[in-house]
């Protein structure tokens, strides 16, 4: 099928339809820009108001949100935008690029032979990807029913559907939470909570929690829903492995010393059928770093775009908002959603309480960052066979032979043994990659080797070539 | 504060860099290896690692492609063909239409009497060769002499054997300049924080040649070419050769400024499909060409019409060091004595890297040289502006 192209420039493009993006469109077409909104989902929300195909948060998973208030008032935006034909749900954006009218956002809709490329152009971007879940690997890890925290959530978000009957939630940082909720309010069973970090990790940063209250009581809740439903929460507590005759069936746990390393004799078996595991978060910063951002390396270890204080990127006319230029939820994505719309619509921020709210956010961010770190122990459950990319079976002690080989970071890792060239492409497998890489060659990890995925999403060479046959010549 | 000193500084840990640090360290010298990156990583890691006599006429660079492809499978007789990945692949050249068939033919027939294997495959042939190739295709010639490495693999393979011989290779330290003797000779390398004493240079920088050679006092006029490769999805092995079509040998050796574009496409052992390539002059500019990819991927379907359904997964780019004959520059230059380059072998520098190494070495100890040096000799170009 033909790419599909029109003339209209629009004076803001927003690729994302989470809490950022969705703040940023809002705001940009209340000051009268002509706003696009380009997102992979089906319905609007993002990770985080996630929901099934047409319900419109208007049934079936409503009991699993938050913000609900915020979430209505930004698609009743959202609906205005599409009214004027600026909305492209199901558009995966795979390029950004520029011709003489400013950028050309190239996104994918349609399946198998009905793909399609659409042409969006705007004179001003707002990058709110967003972000999936960090992961380590540990022995096991690869079996079925290990998955990540953040596809069971989406699993029971998106379509009601809980990932398993007897869970184990492990990681560590307060989205474990309302994961474990979640799946006990749904009806499973939630063999426990596995919090790596130390209940006291918070009370260093006690002003920084205290300014965000909101956040805490958000936490209370689930705190609430799981004394409910009798699911134990175990802080200092980690996985060790994963086991089971081709399917996970056992969960091994540790305890941890204050850091972060296996108490010896503290080992525990507990059966299970899914873990849930989440250690944190990694941006998603496949477009920013097509169009040449500058970035730099948070303080939980994520590389993460530099914005200025009006959410600017380093490229000019190209604005960042939410977890690609820091991990922090939903409220600060939204709060730096909306000074990046304000901006990009041409208009300066006047509004200082939306300033203040996002410094208190970013520094709560940070507190949670600092209280929950992922334990660098987890390296030392590794065992030479444990598999450190998925895609491409590659072992810890094949990219140990790396090593031997002369490579000195992860990049040269994947060149020499192959870990990140797969189909997920180092997504799940770079940050471990890079710390681990970085931990034998004693030289700083390098998560900007691995995170330049020219080709943002996959698409069918038959799409890409379409508009080739179509050109004259 | 100095270093040890060694008989051979090679400024650069690519292919090329890799190969002079072997065989000068198995004529028995002393060798350092600096590289501003690591191993490889340079444009050696933004290759095919295809060791192609077939896309090359009769000629000084058939002739140095030859004895580097000998060397190759000597390299790896001696230790391992795994430890390069070396896989006797076979190139498969298809016309597109019956004039191209005619040229093709006659190349091939100049390439026979230069000591290349060529076999004419009639149309029917082909799909012998290639199940999945595209009907009607006119027919074409099929190389079983070409091969291919897994470029960065290789590279750190012969610099690890360099090191077994006493080499020592040092990564993350980017070369700055270089100190001379009262008599002009080089002595010794500078890098941003230490001095490499050293009896002969080797400037092994790739793409970067020109900027090193002019650090070092000795310029060279190397250039980049920017080229794109598409990676797809991983499959069953559905492509067996290197396929592609005959007017890349027309690209390949012309002096168009403009973008070139002609299939190059190969299966790998990993699954995917690589397919290429593009060739055009655009300094460093590290952007994304949807131009390039939409060219890229029509092409390939046109001779493979199953790719359309297979995904592209990613792509990068890389920039092939040219000079302006498309020749390497590998000698001594004579305006800086104990300077000698290795550098510009555009898009064949995998391919070129032993026999490169070999001559080097043979220039550094007076052996007799493996090929005729002067085609390749660094003053050519110097000469011109006199
Ligand atoms: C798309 C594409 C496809 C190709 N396909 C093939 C193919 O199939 N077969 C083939 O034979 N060739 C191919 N080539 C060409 C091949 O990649 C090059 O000829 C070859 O890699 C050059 O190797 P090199 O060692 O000279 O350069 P490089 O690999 O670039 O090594 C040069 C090194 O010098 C280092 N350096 C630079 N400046 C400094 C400094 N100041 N101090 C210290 N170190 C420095 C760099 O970090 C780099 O590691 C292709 C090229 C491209 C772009």
């Amino acid at each position: 099928m033909d790419t599909s192209r029109s003339d209209r420039v629009h004076d803001v493009v927003v690729i994302g339809g989470g809490p950022a993006g969705l703040a940023a469109a809002g705001r940009a077409a209340a000051l009268g820009a002509d706003v696009a909104v380009v997102d992979a989902a089906v319905m609007p929300g993002g990770q985080y108001w996630r929901q099934p195909a047409g319900d419109v948060l208007a049934g079936s998973v409503t009991h699993l949100h938050h913000g609900l208030s915020t979430y209505r008032a930004l698609t009743g935006q959202l609906a205005g935008i599409a009214a004027g034909g600026g909305y492209y749900p199901r558009h995966s954006v795979w390029t950004v690029g520029r011709d003489e009218s400013g950028f050309v956002v190239r996104a994918l809709t349609g399946t198998g032979a009905g793909e399609y490329e659409v042409e969006i152009r705007g004179r001003r971007l707002v990058l709110a990807p967003g972000a999936y879940d960090r992961q380590v690997p540990f022995p096991g890890w690869d079996l079925p029913g290990v998955m990540t925290a953040g596809g069971v959530q989406a699993l029971l978000k998106g379509h009601a559907v809980t990932a398993g009957q007897r869970v184990v939630v492990a990681g560590t940082g307060p989205f474990l939470l309302p994961v474990a909720a979640g799946l006990a309010e749904s009806g499973a069973t939630v063999v426990g909570v596995l919090e790596a970090a130390s209940p006291l990790a918070w009370a260093r940063h006690a002003g920084a929690v205290l300014r965000n209250v909101g956040k805490l009581g958000e936490g209370a809740g689930y705190a609430r829903a799981l004394a409910r439903h009798r699911v134990p929460v175990r802080t200092r507590t980690a996985v060790l492995e994963a086991s089971g005759d081709g399917v996970l069936e056992r969960v091994t746990t540790v305890r941890l010393d204050r850091h972060g390393r296996a108490l010896p004799g503290t080992r525990t078996t507990v059966e299970a059928d899914t873990l849930a595991v989440g250690w944190g978060f990694t941006p998603q910063l496949e477009l920013p770093l097509a169009l040449g951002c500058a970035t730099r390396v948070d303080v939980d270890g994520s590389l993460v775009c530099v914005v200025d204080d009006e959410q600017r990127s380093s490229v000019a006319d190209v604005f960042i908002a939410g977890e690609a230029c820091g991990v922090g939820g939903a409220d600060l994505a939204v709060t730096e959603g909306e000074i990046a719309g304000t901006v990009a619509a041409g208009a300066a921020v006047t509004d200082r309480r939306l300033l203040r709210r996002r410094a208190a956010l970013r520094r709560f961010a940070v507190a949670m960052h600092a209280a929950h770190p992922v334990p660098s122990a987890w390296m030392e459950r590794l065992t030479d066979a444990t598999v450190l990319c998925r895609c491409e079976e590659v072992t810890v002690g094949r990219a140990r032979e790396a090593l031997l080989l002369g490579a000195d970071d992860a990049r040269s890792a994947k060149l020499l043994t192959r870990p990140g060239m797969g189909w997920c492409q180092g997504r799940v497998c770079g940050y471990a990659t890079s710390c681990l890489m970085s931990a034998w060659s004693g030289r700083p990890a390098s998560p900007a080797s691995m995170a330049a995925r020219p080709v943002a999403a996959p698409l069918r060479l038959g799409t890409l070539a379409a508009a080739d046959d179509r050109a004259p010549g | 504060m100095p270093e040890r000193g060694t008989d051979v500084v090679v400024v650069g840990a690519g292919i090329i860099g890799a190969a002079c640090a072997l065989y000068a360290a198995r004529a028995g010298l002393s060798v350092t290896v600096l590289d501003r990156g690591s191993v490889g990583a340079g444009t050696t890691s933004r290759c095919e690692g295809n060791i192609l006599v077939s896309d090359k006429g009769a000629g000084p660079e058939l002739d140095l492609a030859l004895a580097s492809r000998s060397l190759w499978l000597e390299l790896a007789a001696e230790y391992g063909a795994d430890r390069f990945e070396l896989e006797e692949k076979g190139g498969l050249v298809v016309a597109t239409g019956e004039a191209g068939m005619a040229s093709l033919r006659r190349f091939a027939v100049g390439q026979g009497a230069a000591g290349v294997t060529a076999e004419p495959v009639t149309p029917d042939g082909l799909r012998a060769h290639e199940p999945n190739l595209a009907s009607g295709l006119p027919g074409g010639v099929y190389y079983p002499q070409d091969l291919q490495v897994q470029p960065v693999l290789a590279a750190a393979s012969l610099l690890a054997a360099a090191r077994d011989l006493g080499a020592r290779v040092v990564t993350g330290t980017e070369v700055t300049g270089a100190a001379r003797g009262a008599d002009g000779r080089l002595t010794a390398v500078h890098t941003r924080d230490a001095t490499y004493p050293a009896g002969a240079v080797v400037n092994a920088a790739g793409t970067w040649g020109g900027d090193v050679g002019e650090r070092l006092g000795g310029s060279v006029p190397v250039l980049p070419r920017r080229g794109f490769i598409l990676v797809t999805e991983p499959l069953p092995r559905v492509i067996r050769h290197k396929v592609y079509s005959a007017d890349y040998v027309e690209n390949v050796a012309s002096d168009d400024a403009g973008l070139e574009t002609s299939a190059v496409i190969e299966g790998t052992r990993g699954g995917t499909v690589l397919i290429g390539a593009s060739r055009e002059r655009v300094g460093f500019d590290e952007t994304l060409s949807v131009e390039v990819l939409r060219r890229l991927a029509a092409q390939a379907i046109r001779l493979f019409p199953f790719l359309a359904d297979v995904r592209l997964m990613r792509s990068y780019r890389g920039f092939r060091p040219y000079c302006p004959d498309h020749l390497p520059v590998v000698g001594h230059d004579r305006r800086v004595q104990g300077l000698l380059h290795a550098c510009g072998h555009e898009g064949a520098g995998i391919g070129l890297a032993p026999a490169t190494g070999r001559l080097i070495a043979d220039l550094l100890t007076g052996a007799h040289p493996l090929v005729d040096p002067g085609p390749f000799d660094p003053m050519r170009f110097a000469m011109e502006d006199v």
